[in-house]
């Protein structure tokens, strides 16, 4: 790379300008153009072509198709989906299922990993042992025959949905997947939830506020019990205030399967556990370098400045760790939402799924996969940018 | 001054607790603080309720081989006539039966290939030609039509055989794509830099099910009318497109480790760049790529599964399909034991090696 910006100083040839490929200049915008030619030349030949086959076999490029009915079903959704509505529509219940079980399970892969990680550093020998056979047993297996295991699990060897399993009054377990109770539809939720809204904006005044009093005056104010009193207490408040309704929406079966509640289905259930299982080894690991990154002296320099061991992992360990930590765990991130595209595999209704059937039916295979493609990077992009402030948020701040 | 000085006498110390023997060892291991004695005796309690139904199952009232799958199914161990009588179309799909000696010895060669790869004593320029003859010899076993052998087409491949061909092939295609890439993101030309960041972002950004997808529907259409590529094929473009861009960043990681003083050396020698790179900086920089690119090629064997999608029947794909032969539906415990611990085998080996080698490696720089 470095030889480009040798030579600089050889006179060029009597007469001014000079061509010659030894001249480093000359050469660099040589290659460039041999080389960006080389590339729109082949890009060039990939459209040629592929308009020359889409034209032979009559199929219409564009977005157009979005527009059409889709009508085939979707089995689960988070907005009201019918047969009749668009492929656009369709499409937008496939993202939507996607972002659903990705930050779900970016959230549990994040528990149970750090839980992981942190066991696997635990004094127990026991414990360590576990932790450490876990991450090399599940690191090891391709996640698609996870997926594949958790899947038959629920779908093979639970009971037909007529002898469902009743472990807790109100719960079924069947084939079918897990149905739940839910409180039924009442004001009082909507109430709640601005209540905690509420909440939320006075803990932030309160934070800054506590935060300056200690700053001027060294009075530490107790900020976490605070904080959990109001993000508790506002939202109890106006339940009590609502009449507080015990009404639950209880599954009934119906037919040939239960209404009512809320449930997780075989295809969420296995996709859901199997990336959080396969995901939360990678992240245990991530968590253990990071700890391992802090030195030891650390820990005792703050335990000689006289903070408890709470607040020299809070305020000390953790600060440091967390640097180490965040850009592995941001890829790990990245790849969870990007292996929730496996669930294809097992039938759940993420955006690669629906866009397989979209592009099967219509033949619009460009855009199908254009669209997969799309998202994906919009989706990856915006976990970067999130995950790229949170960083520089914890960096080390040095004068 | 006396008051300083004790006079009595001073009551013996207790002896030190024992440090050694499993007494000791269980005291500092399992019980050194309360919540950990709680915790061992939690998890003891769970591993004696846990492991027995375990063993049961696997080994005491598993049922031998040989017994057909109705009883197996009444009896309620583990059923691991299943793996006896679907071993060859699992491990080599729908390979000719009377033939599948062929893709039996194209795993004995791709498995001696990479043993002797992994050792550093090998790490010659030979190793190349052994690879080019040994994948030669692979390639005549697999599709036959020379040497009398009969000529077996590719839709016929599946099981171990097509994983690890997948995965080689892949990985030995992409690692000289891998290697222009990452010196096309460290260029200081800027058309050239731009391109090779378009394309490793790209191909990072999206999962690898897109680019099969990509593989499987728009490569027809990306070609003259006529020329057409037949599925594995594609599929392994797409592989190699994947791999090339996760292996280029684990390279990169190696050249940003190269002391600037290297090149400028190199340049002071008077070498051109691609005498600098080949005798200077990529010995050194793929050195200590090693075990990234070792993890790499870890996660690219496991997402060769990936191929079942587009309907291939590697190892996972025809394990599917052998249980969803009717009469032996629902042993999926059995099927999906016995390719996990195909599966586990072979990626827990790499990533012992790959931690082998990063000690070794380190100790190097240390002298």
């Amino acid at each position: 790379m470095a030889s480009e910006t040798r030579d600089t100083a050889r006179p060029s040839a009597p007469g001014g300008v000079s061509f010659s490929l030894s001249d480093p200049t000359v050469r660099a915008v040589f290659y460039q153009i041999l080389v960006v030619g080389i590339v729109v030349a082949v890009g060039w030949f990939l459209i040629h072509n592929t308009l020359d086959n889409l034209s032979k076999r009559s199929i219409a490029t564009g977005f157009g198709f979005l527009e059409r009915e889709a009508s085939f079903g979707i089995g689960e959704s988070l907005i009201d989906y019918h047969p009749r509505d668009s492929y656009g529509r369709a499409f937008l219940v496939g993202v939507l299922n996607t972002l659903k079980v990705s930050i779900i399970g970016v959230v549990l892969a994040t528990v149970l990993g750090t839980l992981i990680g942190v066991a696997r550093l635990s004094s127990n020998w026991l414990i360590a042992k576990l932790a450490s056979g876990y991450v090399e047993i599940v690191r090891n297996i391709p996640p698609l025959l996870q997926l594949f295991f958790w899947y038959a699990l629920v779908s093979e060897s639970m009971p037909p949905v007529r002898q469902a399993l009743n472990p807790i009054p109100g719960v079924f377990l069947s084939q079918r997947g897990l149905f739940v109770p839910v409180p039924s539809a009442d004001p009082v939720w909507g109430q709640m939830g601005f209540a905690l809204a509420i909440a939320v904006i006075v803990v932030i005044f309160l934070r800054r506020w506590a935060k300056t009093r200690q700053e001027r005056t060294g009075q530490p104010f107790p900020i976490g019990s605070a904080t959990l009193g109001l993000l508790i207490g506002l939202p109890l408040i106006a339940y009590i205030a609502g009449g507080a309704p015990t009404a639950l929406d209880v599954p009934k079966l119906q037919g040939f399967n239960f209404v009512g509640g809320v449930v997780v289905t075989p295809e969420f259930f296995a996709i859901l556990v199997g990336l959080v299982v396969y995901t939360a080894a990678f992240i245990a690991e991530v968590v253990r370098s990071g700890i391992l990154a802090v030195n030891w002296g650390q820990t005792e320099a703050s335990r000689a400045l006289g903070l408890d061991s709470g607040r020299t992992l809070r305020l000390v360990v953790l600060p440091q760790a967390l640097r180490v930590i965040v850009p592995p765990l941001t890829s790990q991130y990245l790849n969870l939402t990007k292996n929730s595209s496996l669930a294809l595999a097992i039938g759940y209704p993420d955006l690669v799924s629906i866009a397989n059937t979209t592009l099967n039916q219509t033949g619009q295979a460009i855009e199908g996969v254009a669209m997969i493609m799309g998202t994906y990077l919009v989706i990856s992009l915006g976990i970067s940018i999130f995950m790229n402030w949170y960083n520089k948020r914890i960096a080390l701040v040095e004068r | 001054m006396t008051d300083n000085v004790h006079t009595g006498s001073i009551p013996d110390e207790r002896p030190p607790a024992n440090t050694v023997g499993p007494v000791a060892w269980l005291r500092n291991n399992l019980f050194n603080t309360w919540y950990n004695a709680l915790l061992t005796i939690l998890i003891a309690w769970l591993l004696v309720k846990a492991i027995p139904p375990l063993l049961d199952w696997l080994i005491f009232s598993a049922n031998s081989f040989g017994t057909p799958p109705q009883v197996c199914r009444q009896q309620g161990g583990a059923c691991w006539t299943f793996v006896s009588e679907k071993l060859r179309f699992v491990m080599f799909g729908t390979f000719p039966y009377d033939e599948q000696w062929r893709p039996l010895v194209t795993i004995v060669i791709i498995i001696a290939l990479v043993l002797m790869s992994c050792d550093r004593r090998f790490w010659k320029p030979w190793l190349g030609l052994m690879w080019v003859g040994g994948l030669t010899a692979v390639g005549v076993l697999m599709w036959g039509g020379v040497l009398g052998l009969t000529y077996v087409e590719n839709t016929l491949w599946g099981g171990l055989p097509l994983t690890l061909m997948l995965s080689v092939i892949g990985l030995s295609v992409a690692f000289p794509a891998s290697i222009l890439l990452a010196l096309g993101r460290r260029s200081q030309l800027p058309a050239i830099r731009v391109m090779s960041v378009t394309y490793i972002e790209l191909i990072r950004g999206v999962p690898l099910i897109s680019l099969l997808f990509m593989a499987s529907v728009m490569f027809p259409l990306f070609l003259p009318t006529g020329v057409n590529f037949d599925k594995l094929l594609r599929a392994q473009i797409a592989f190699i497109m994947f791999a090339a861009a996760y292996m280029a960043e684990a390279i990169r990681g190696g050249l940003q480790a190269i002391p600037k003083g290297q090149y400028e050396a190199a340049d002071a020698l008077g070498l051109n760049y691609w005498q600098a790179m080949r005798k200077i900086i990529l010995p050194q920089a793929l050195a200590i790529s090693i075990p990234p690119l070792v993890n790499t090629f870890i996660s690219f064997f496991k997402d060769t599964s990936l191929v079942i999608i587009i309907g291939l029947y590697d190892l996972l794909g025809t394990a599917k399909a052998a249980l969803s032969d009717p009469a032996w539906r629902g042993f999926y415990r059995e099927a999906y034991l016995f390719i996990g611990v195909i599966y586990w085998v072979f990626c827990y080996s790499m990533s012992k090696y790959s931690q082998k080698l990063e000690r070794d490696l380190r100790r190097g720089h240390r002298r």
